[in-house]
Formats: C-alpha cells, sequence, structure tokens
C-alpha cells in the first residue's frame, strides 16, 4: 500500500500538486464491489486503478472535446481497504494546476453509465461522493399500462352485459307468446298443491309447471 | 309479497291466492351453499382475523373465537336459513309475517345492506386499481417516484415509503384532513365504475348468473391461498412469522376486549342480519336441510380464517426478516463507510462482534452514525388489518418476493373475488324485499330495476372518491358495519323467540326438514345467544362511548410525518356518525309503533296473511 501511494504521488509531486492538499477540487470514489458482484467479484488492484484513472481521462476528454487528457492527469490518493480513494484532475497544459470541481462533476456525470459498466457495477457500487447520480428518466408511455388492462376488462363486461340483456329480451319475446297456453293448466294443479297442508298457501312458491320441472322433492 | 319471475317473466306479480307464482330457484344445492359460504366468506376473513389472531396471541384467540362460533353464529345462521326458507320471502316479508310489529327488522336489514354495499364495492374499487397496475415490470408501488428536475425522488415518497405513497398519494390522493374534500378522482370512479358494472353483469339474471358466477368466486380464494401458502412457506422467515402467529399468549384469555373481539368477529364474519342470508335460503325448496346448511356455513367460514391466516402471516414473516435485514445491511453499510473497513468484511453474523469492537475503540464515531435499533420482534409486531394489510403491507411484502407481478395479480383477484361474493349478499338483502314489497314497477323488467339500484349506489359511492373519501369509508365502516347489526340481530331473537314462538318456529322446521332441533339449539335461541349478543352490544356500546371518535390523518405538513395525525372528528362528522350508527335501526320502533296506531284487522296489507299464523 505504501509503495503504491508514494508511486502515485511522485509525478504529481514533481509538479508540486498534492492530491492531499487539494481535496476541493477532489473526488472522493468508493466502491463496492464484493457487496455488488458477490462471487464474480474481482480484486482490487493496481491495473484496476490504471482502468480507472483511463476511464476518468476518457470522461474529461469527451466532457471538454479535446483528447489533451493523459492518465497521468488523473491523480489518486488515499487509498483504503474499503476500497475507497480520492482522485483530482490536473490540466494537460499545467500538470501543477487542477481542473475545478464543477468542470470534473458534469465529465463525470455526462459518462457516468460508460464508467459504471468498465467496472460492471452501478451508481449504488461505484459512488463519486458529491456527484448526484442522474436518475433515470421515467418511461412514460402514451397509455399508461393500467389503462389498457382497464380498458380489456371493461370491454369485456360491456359485451357479456349487452349479450345477456339481449338474450333475456329474446326469451321474453318468446315467452310472452307460448304463455297463454299453459296458464289455465297451472292454476288447476296450482290448487291441488295448497291441499298439502301448508298453512301458508300459495305464498310459497307454488311452482309455475310450465316453466319449472316438478321434481322439487329431488332436487337436493 | 309478490314473488319475482326469472328470466322470461316480465314482472309477473300476482295477488297472493289469485294466479301461480314461479320463485327464482337454485339449480343445484351446491350454488346455493357455494353462494352463502361465498357470501359469509369476505375479505374480513383475509385481513381481519389474522390480525386479531395476532394481537390477541395467536393459539389462545381459538378458543373464545370457535365458543363465539358454536354459541352465537351457529344458531344466528341456524335461524336465518330458516325463517328465509320457511317464508320464502326477502327479508321484509319474512318480518312482516313473523309479526307485523316486527316489519321494522327487515327495513333495517335492508337498508344496512345498501349502505354497505355503497362503501364496499368501493373496497373493490381499489383492489381493482391494484390489480389494473399489477401488470407493469417494475410495480409502481416498489420504487419512489422522480421528481421534475430529475435530481431526486419525490419527497413525500422519500419520507415515507414507496407503498404508502402509491396508496395514499397516487391512489387516494387523500387529503390531509376530512374537511377537506378535495375532488372527485377520475381515475377512482373509473376503477368503481368498472367494479359496479361487475357487480351488475353478475346480478342481470338473479341468481341464475349469481349461481353461475360463485363457481368461480367461491372456489378461486382457496385456490389462490394454497398456492400462496405452498409459495410463502419456501421463504426466509415465514417459519419465525408463523411461530409468532400461532404461539398462543394464554394470559390474554384474562382480557374480556379478547371475548368482545371474538364475538363481534365471529358475528360480522358471517354476515348474518345483512338479510341476503334470508334472501338466498328464501329460493330454496322447501324440504331443504337447513340445520346441516348452517353448520357447514359456520364452520367453513371459520375455517376458510384460519386456513387464510397461515399463508398471510408466512409472508408477513418473511416481510418482516427482509426489512430486519435491511436495517442491518444500513448499519453494516454506515459502519463500513464510516471507518473504511473492507467491502463485505462485515456480514449479519459477525456484525456484532465488529459494533462491540468499533464501539470500544471510537464510540464518538460510533454513536454519530445513528445507527438504527434492528430487532425482528419489532418488525413482527408492525401488524396491520384492513386495507393497511392488503394495499401496504403485503405489497410491500409482493415486491420482494421473485415474480412480483403474477404475485401481485392473483393476491388482488382473489380479493376481489372474496369482495363480490360478498356484495352478491349484500345487494340481495337489498333487492329481493324490494321486489317482495313490490315497489317495482309492473313495466320495469327485472333487469333494470337492478340497473337502477346499482346506479344509486355508484352515485352515492361518489363520496369516497374525493380526496377525504378514505375517511368517510372509514366512518360508514366502523358506524354502519357494527351496532346497527347487532341491533337487527337481537330483534331477529326477540322475534322468533319472544313474538313466533321457539315450540312453534322448531315445529315448522320439523315440517320442512324431518326432525325437530335438538335442545343444544333451543337452548341457544332462548337462552345463550340473545344473552351473548346483549352482552356484546352493551360492551360495545360502553367501549365506543369511552373512546373519544378519532381517526388516523394523512398530512404530508405534520411535523411526525410520516406518522399519521391523529385527529377528532368535528362535531359535524360526528353527528353524521351517529345517524349512520342510529339512523338504519329506526324503523324497529317506527313500524312497531305505526302498526300498534293502526290495528291490523281493519286492513289487509298486500304482504302477508295473518291468518295463516293460528295463534
Amino acid at each position: 500500500m505504501f509503495p503504491l501511494l508514494l508511486l502515485l504521488c511522485l509525478p504529481p509531486a514533481l509538479a508540486a500538486v498534492d492530491c492531499v492538499n487539494e481535496y476541493r477540487n477532489g473526488y472522493q470514489v468508493r466502491l463496492s464491489i464484493k457487496t455488488a458482484l458477490g462471487d464474480q467479484a474481482y480484486d482490487w488492484n493496481e491495473s484496476e486503478l490504471f482502468l480507472f484513472r483511463a476511464t476518468i481521462a476518457f470522461a474529461m476528454r469527451k466532457f471538454t472535446k479535446t483528447e489533451a487528457y493523459e492518465v497521468s492527469n488523473i491523480v489518486v490518493c488515499n487509498q483504503t481497504p474499503r476500497v475507497s480513494f480520492w482522485f483530482i484532475v490536473t490540466s494537460p497544459e499545467n500538470p501543477a494546476q487542477a481542473i475545478s470541481k464543477n468542470i470534473v462533476e458534469q465529465a463525470v456525470r455526462e459518462s457516468r453509465n460508460r464508467i459504471n459498466n468498465a467496472f460492471l457495477l452501478t451508481d449504488k457500487s461505484l459512488e463519486f461522493l458529491g456527484i448526484p447520480p442522474t436518475l433515470a428518466a421515467p418511461i412514460n408511455p402514451d397509455t399508461p399500462p393500467w389503462l389498457i388492462v382497464f380498458g380489456v376488462v371493461i370491454g369485456a363486461v360491456c359485451a357479456g352485459i349487452v349479450a345477456l340483456l339481449i338474450m333475456s329480451f329474446v326469451k321474453r319475446r318468446r315467452g310472452k307468446k307460448a304463455k297463454e297456453v299453459p296458464e289455465e293448466e297451472d292454476q288447476a294443479k296450482g290448487t291441488d298443491k295448497a291441499v298439502t297442508g301448508e298453512t301458508f298457501e300459495d305464498r310459497n312458491g307454488v311452482y309455475n309447471l310450465g316453466f319449472a320441472d316438478d321434481d322439487r322433492f329431488t332436487q337436493l | 309479497m309478490g314473488e319475482q319471475g326469472l328470466t322470461g317473466r316480465d314482472g309477473d306479480k300476482p295477488e297472493r291466492a289469485s294466479s301461480t307464482e314461479e320463485r327464482p330457484k337454485w339449480d343445484s344445492k351446491a350454488q346455493y351453499l357455494l353462494t352463502c359460504i361465498g357470501f359469509a366468506v369476505g375479505v374480513g376473513n383475509v385481513w381481519r382475523f389474522p390480525y386479531l389472531c395476532q394481537i390477541y396471541g395467536g393459539g389462545a384467540f381459538l378458543i373464545p373465537y370457535l365458543i363465539a362460533l358454536v354459541f352465537e353464529g351457529l344458531p344466528l345462521l341456524y335461524l336465518e336459513l330458516a325463517i328465509g326458507q320457511r317464508l320464502r320471502l326477502g327479508s321484509i316479508g319474512v318480518w312482516n309475517s313473523i309479526s307485523p310489529y316486527l316489519g321494522g327488522v327487515g327495513v333495517s336489514s335492508m337498508v344496512v345492506s345498501f349502505l354497505v354495499s355503497v362503501f364496499y364495492n368501493t373496497l373493490l374499487a381499489w383492489v381493482l386499481w391494484y390489480f389494473f397496475h399489477s401488470f407493469q415490470d417494475p410495480l409502481p408501488w416498489s420504487q419512489c417516484p422522480v421528481n421534475e428536475n430529475l435530481t431526486g425522488y419525490v419527497e413525500e415518497c422519500v419520507k415515507s415509503t414507496p407503498v404508502n405513497y402509491f396508496w395514499y398519494r397516487e391512489t387516494l390522493n387523500i387529503s390531509p384532513n376530512i374537511e377537506t374534500n378535495g375532488s372527485l378522482h377520475w381515475w377512482i370512479i373509473v376503477c368503481l365504475g368498472t367494479a359496479w358494472l361487475i357487480v351488475y353483469i353478475c346480478f342481470i339474471r338473479g341468481i341464475e348468473t349469481i349461481g353461475k358466477a360463485v363457481y368461480f368466486t367461491a372456489t378461486f380464494p382457496y385456490l389462490v391461498l394454497t398456492i400462496f401458502l405452498i409459495r410463502a412457506l419456501s421463504l426466509p422467515g415465514a417459519t419465525d412469522g408463523l411461530i409468532y402467529l400461532f404461539t398462543p399468549k394464554w394470559e390474554l384469555l384474562k382480557n374480556p376486549q379478547m371475548w368482545l373481539d371474538a364475538s363481534t368477529q365471529i358475528f360480522f364474519s358471517l354476515s348474518v342480519a345483512f338479510g341476503g342470508l334470508i334472501a338466498f335460503s328464501s329460493y330454496n325448496p322447501l324440504d331443504n336441510d337447513c340445520e346441516v346448511d348452517a353448520v357447514i356455513v359456520g364452520c367453513v367460514n371459520s375455517a376458510t380464517s384460519i386456513y387464510a391466516s397461515i399463508p398471510i402471516f408466512a409472508i408477513l414473516g418473511f416481510k418482516a426478516t427482509s426489512n430486519y435485514n435491511s436495517c442491518v445491511e444500513s448499519n453494516i453499510l454506515a459502519l463500513t463507510n464510516a471507518f473504511d473497513i473492507g467491502d463485505s468484511n462485515i456480514t449479519h453474523t459477525n456484525y456484532d462482534d465488529w459494533f462491540t469492537h468499533l464501539n470500544k475503540t471510537d464510540p464518538v464515531s460510533v454513536s454519530q452514525l445513528d445507527l438504527k435499533e434492528c430487532d425482528l420482534q419489532t418488525f413482527l409486531d408492525q401488524s396491520a388489518s384492513g386495507t393497511g394489510l392488503a394495499f401496504i403491507v403485503f405489497t410491500e411484502a409482493v415486491i420482494k418476493m421473485p415474480g412480483s407481478q403474477v404475485w401481485s395479480v392473483l393476491f388482488f383477484v382473489m380479493l376481489f373475488s372474496l369482495g363480490l361474493s360478498s356484495m352478491f349478499g349484500n345487494l340481495e338483502g337489498v333487492l329481493t324485499p324490494l321486489h317482495d314489497l313490490n315497489m317495482v314497477p309492473k313495466w320495469m323488467p327485472r333487469e333494470l330495476f337492478t340497473a337502477l339500484v346499482c346506479l344509486v349506489c355508484f352515485l352515492m359511492a361518489l363520496i369516497f372518491t374525493m380526496g377525504s373519501g378514505n375517511y368517510w369509508l372509514e366512518i360508514f365502516n366502523t358506524y354502519v358495519g357494527s351496532v346497527p347489526f347487532l341491533v337487527i340481530a337481537l330483534f331477529e331473537l326477540i322475534g322468533i323467540v319472544f313474538f313466533y314462538g321457539t315450540e312453534r318456529f322448531c315445529k315448522e322446521i320439523e315440517f320442512m326438514t324431518g326432525r325437530r332441533p335438538n335442545l343444544f339449539w333451543k337452548v341457544c335461541w332462548m337462552g345463550i345467544s340473545p344473552l351473548m349478543l346483549l352482552v356484546v352490544f352493551l360492551a360495545y356500546i360502553v367501549v365506543q362511548v369511552q373512546t373519544t371518535p378519532t381517526y388516523p390523518a394523512w398530512n404530508p405538513d405534520y411535523v411526525n410525518f410520516p406518522r399519521t395525525e391523529v385527529q377528532p372528528y368535528p362535531d359535524w362528522v360526528f353527528a353524521i356518525c351517529v345517524l349512520l350508527a342510529t339512523v338504519p335501526v329506526l324503523p324497529i320502533p317506527f313500524v312497531a309503533l305505526y302498526r300498534l296506531a293502526r290495528p291490523i284487522t281493519t286492513r289487509q296489507p298486500a304482504n302477508h296473511n295473518t291468518t295463516a299464523f293460528s295463534e
């Protein structure tokens, strides 16, 4: 760890930019590799750090639309086993001068997705403390999905209602025509039933035999 | 008391002895039983009983519950099914027949059924709303929506939880208190309209269509509960939930509140005093064995409650475990970040060791971190009943389960079927008496009349689609859905025992089924059940009077938000509450006094024939 630190600080030290003292222009980065990737987690080592510096350089290039930034312009310090560290970006023309925080933030935000994907991580597991993640714009479909489901349900129900009403109407028409014939027959049978000792007379469903089957006692 | 013909009969309402009548009848006994079971088994079995079981110490609660079932529930059930089957009329006709002075009991039943129909279907409208939203990936209540400038999440959602936000803001768009009405919300009106259309299509041909619909609505919930049971038992933490639920706390048996809650739960769960059961059994053949039916319906209802609480609590246990794990993980993250410890070095198992170590070495920093107290018991204790259980707690559990859309769809279809089959009974308790009272003009076909009743209910339910709708629904639920039923049931028992006479009633039953009710039933009807009901009623009144009426309001500006703000009801609202509890019951004394004032022998009302009851 210590030699690493020395090695990293050496080139900037030559240019008199001390990452440790330039906190106000630097950002802290925190990675949670094991939590995010579980069994497929890779070890954090020098090469991974090199990749990180390269992606930040890429982000700066993309944002400023120049090809000036090199990996050496990204200075990293204060690494911990967490894994977390600070980095600052130095200007390509003048390695002694740090690029302002604002520009770095905008650059990172613009290329956040690419940076995340380089490490197989997400906004949550690769944190830039102080740079809020750009939340994905909500997908607003033209018709909300729930209206579609509602449309299907209500269409089916209305179709059912209309169908049943039509069927009832048709049946009633047919029933009216056939009604006159069995009525006298019913009345005769009706009085028969009333004699069976029921104290409630005709109030108890004496069945209209034209329409019901007469085995009401075997119904069960 | 005109009998209403079914399809093909156009309002053929004969006057007593003049012509033959046709009362609709069930296609089969299975249909009838399923309808009664579906009516009794409602959403309360899923979201009220498990909650009661939990707060009253699991296994111990079953004791007063089963005692109340046997001595209070079954006798009332048997009574209603028998009188409906014997007298073959809806609730108003039946009570007019038993005693003209008791006609008011039927009217009360009808009024109360009407009021319950109005608010109960609003619950189904909400269930439909969630059902419609279950076809999205990810589920809309799983994450907070982003704010306008895409920098963060909506503040109200961040302070509470996404499920709470979705329920209170996106579904209800609830106002901060009951006085603020807010506007009518079109999306809920749309769902409400759908719910009423579905109810209408099932009622279009009376019990012919209901009888077919119940094959699905009464059986589907059992299928879903079984699927959930199998799934839930494989989730981590399920056994914790089940142990928590069923561990009996015997000392709670000394708490009278527990007995009161058990009695009221049985009573409301069986849906007696609605008039719906009377209506359903009035379509039975005369010799149907109603004693066996009553026992079947009562026992199946209670068994369903117990069976439903198993997957519910398995899932709640899973949710509590997930919440506990999240809590520990956030603590771990805080420690890891503050002390720059290697990622994933602190795990759930060695968290305590790390914590004590770090606390010893650097207590100042540790206390600055403001770590949360993570206790599984606290999470298990977070119980909920009613809409809170279904729309907040359960939806939160569902998003943690893989394949959430499937579980969400299943759950809400199950809730909808449970509620729909109960709606059948609610609305039947309104339609049948109206038909029997000859209030339907002869030219109006049955379908049109049913449509009109549904339309009136829908328009009244628009109150619940406003910003303050949920508060009003709670009022209806608490005041309409409690005291009036107790009073009606009490008068039903008094009516049969004192006005009609138990002996005569037993003779009628013997005529129907071929055997007299045995001593147990007689003792219950004459003594135990009325006594239990009276005690429950008085205790209920006493408890209500002692508690100041308050309600929990969801107010984002509240100091302690996201906790709900407990507000008292304003006076005018409380007056409405009292009205809702008393007006449905007023027909009982009014009709009695009316009949006393105008002696019956001077006129023959079209509804009954008093000479049929040889005194």
